[in-house]
């Protein structure tokens, strides 16, 4: 009973800022200006398809690039001295600690047609290259600002490992590659799964990253559902609808990723 | 008998600070050798040495006459069985023990056959698709030791295997690995700072400390002729007290010049002198040579403990009668039971 009681704040917050306002987003995309009952909001997502292809394809990039990156990264952390593994931790947390607008802001700079990379590229002869507003320079600022998310949680799943199964798998004749491949990978599934829900989620709803880094020509999901609200287009109710179908989506990722996580879980 | 492992002058250092101080050890074909001392003598280090998994920084490391020395842990003919057993939490019991056996691509069929052979010896038949975290603390080391005998070793190393183990479970586990090491006619290697455990399992004991083998014998040996006082005292319980050795087959401790058999130490040398709890024997007033009074009697099921209080030295005492509390007692030692040994600074 007192444990239950315990919980009744959260429940509190969760209903009145999460289930409220969710069934918020539901209520616009499904009701017209007068409140009348309709799918033409929903219906007309369709038109931005391109949108959600592009969204979700270059998301998916910025993710895989990420796990690629940061695999071997938590793994070598997790083998050090838990001091210094630390100190690296921190050196990768610190620059989340400043400003996300800030740190996307630098990379315009440094990819701008006139920016330090080109400048430096001109110093020896080659370049001007367009760097900014590719689709490029979109995956660049999702991996950059994503990345500390997909290695946090593999590092925290590799270290809790017990180095004596990399000894016991060495032991029983496998070398280096097999113990990565028998021992640490099905190991690290769960963090995979966490850290690929941790990039892939923000990455795909961003807009800050497309609008800075991406010109007009990559528009993505984020973008389109904040000009429904704050710009131009002003339409709150195919906002929500945006919203509401993005939701569905990752929702359906999240879900097949799972039953994947389960199925390694069983096969190896 | 064939020496299938000898270690030569083997040294190991940790940040500066030696582990092992010139180790040397050979090792005979199917025999049953312990490695035994307190926490931090080395044995395990000793262990890892011969598994692959530390390469000595001097020394030799030589199976069946060739150097293994810079040889991986997965290329050699031995397998461990681990303190903790390091069972593969994503794996069951039958994919745990075929671990070995899949990774040297066995066929199938032969997998199958052997790791039910392996789960009938450790006598888990029937646990094949456990999930090894459920199981017990015997159950899981029956897993590792059958994870690590499917491979087929020359020689088997055991990490103390059975520290984990209630009582109960450890002595019928240490028959169960005698019987499987004698059954399969492996070498084990067994790593135990439990001196009972020692005695009763192996062929042959080596007795560590501080990063040195201070004797290696028979288990009979070992107990009845330790070399120094830290065996004596490290190998069941025993009563070490300063003597001197006032002439050959003569010491004096505790105030008394006793007979003894021990000779060839010079006049008037100061020595350990180790007398076993059970060769103090409670006698008649005029066959006594030391007298104490009685402090405490403990019950230990086959004798009783007695602690008699000498004035300069407390006595244990291992007997089958007791005296009361309290009482004036006579002791008296044969003179083959008085062990004279040189003086170490170790302890």
């Amino acid at each position: 009973m007192k444990t239950k009681l315990l919980s009744v704040p959260y429940l509190v917050w969760m209903g009145v800022f999460m289930i409220v306002p969710l069934l918020m987003v539901a209520y616009f995309a499904l009701t017209d200006d007068n409140g009348t009952f309709t799918l033409n909001y929903i219906t007309d997502v369709g038109q931005y398809a391109n949108v959600f292809v592009r969204s979700v394809g270059l998301s998916v990039i910025a993710t895989v690039i990420c796990l690629v990156i940061a695999y071997p990264i938590a793994f070598l952390l997790s083998g050090l001295k838990q001091h210094r593994s630390m100190t690296i931790v921190m050196i990768i947390m610190l620059p989340m600690w400043m400003n996300f607008l800030l740190r996307t802001y630098a990379w315009m700079s440094l990819l701008g047609n006139n920016g330090y990379i080109n400048h430096v590229l001109g110093l020896i002869g080659i370049g001007p290259y367009k760097l900014i507003n590719t689709s490029g320079a979109v995956v660049l600022g999702m991996v950059y600002n994503y990345l500390p998310f997909m290695i946090l949680p593999l590092y925290s799943v590799m270290e809790k490992i017990d180095p004596s199964l990399y000894e016991a798998a060495g032991d029983l004749g496998c070398n280096s590659r097999q113990v990565i491949t028998k021992v640490v990978f099905p190991l690290s599934v769960p963090g995979i799964t966490l850290g690929i829900t941790m990039v892939f989620v923000p990455a795909v709803s961003t807009f800050i990253i497309s609008r800075m880094l991406g010109g007009g020509s990559n528009l993505l999901i984020g973008d389109l559902i904040e000009m429904q609200f704050l710009g131009n287009a002003y339409n709150p109710h195919l906002g929500a609808a945006i919203s509401l179908v993005l939701m569905v989506i990752v929702l359906l990722i999240m879900t097949l990723m799972n039953s994947f996580d389960n199925e390694e879980q069983v096969l190896v | 008998m064939e020496n299938i492992i000898s270690l030569k002058d083997i040294v190991v250092e940790f940040d500066g600070e030696k582990i092992l101080k010139e180790i040397s050890l050979d090792i005979k074909d199917k025999e049953f050798v312990t490695l035994l001392g307190p926490s931090g003598c080395g044995k395990t280090t000793t262990l890892r040495v011969i598994g692959g998994f530390i390469t000595p920084k001097s020394g030799e490391v030589i199976f069946e006459g060739e150097n293994i020395n810079s040889l991986p842990s997965h290329k050699r003919s031995v397998n461990t069985v681990f303190q903790r057993y390091a069972l593969f939490p994503h794996l069951n019991v039958f994919e745990n023990i075929a671990f070995g056996l899949r990774i040297k691509n066995v066929p199938k069929a032969e997998i199958s056959k052997r790791v039910g052979e392996m789960l009938e010896l450790v006598n888990l038949s029937g646990y094949e698709r456990r999930n090894v975290a459920r199981l017990s603390g015997g159950q899981q080391q029956r897993v590792a030791i059958a994870r690590a005998l499917i491979n087929r070793p020359k020689v088997l190393l055991l990490d103390e295997p059975l520290g984990a183990l209630d009582l109960k479970l450890r002595k019928g586990m240490q028959r169960e690995l005698r019987r499987i090491q004698q059954q399969l006619e492996l070498t084990f290697v067994y790593v135990t700072h439990d001196q009972e455990e020692a005695l009763t399992m192996s062929d042959t004991v080596v007795v560590m400390n501080g990063g040195k083998i201070s004797q290696i014998g028979s288990p009979t040996d070992i107990y009845n002729e330790p070399v120094d006082a830290f065996v004596a005292d490290f190998i069941g319980d025993s009563n070490i007290v300063d003597g001197i050795m006032a002439r050959d087959c003569f010491v004096e401790f505790a105030g008394r010049g006793i007979e003894c058999v021990d000779k060839g130490f010079a006049p008037n040398e100061p020595v350990d002198v180790v007398l076993r709890p059970e060769d103090i024997k409670i006698v008649s007033t005029d066959e006594g040579q030391l007298t104490g009074i009685v402090k405490t009697v403990v019950f230990k099921g086959v004798h009783y403990e007695m602690i008699v209080d000498g004035g300069e030295y407390q006595w244990i005492i291992h007997s089958t009668k007791h005296e009361p509390v309290g009482t004036q007692v006579s002791m008296r030692i044969e003179p083959s039971d008085i062990h004279i040994m040189k003086k170490t600074k170790e302890i």
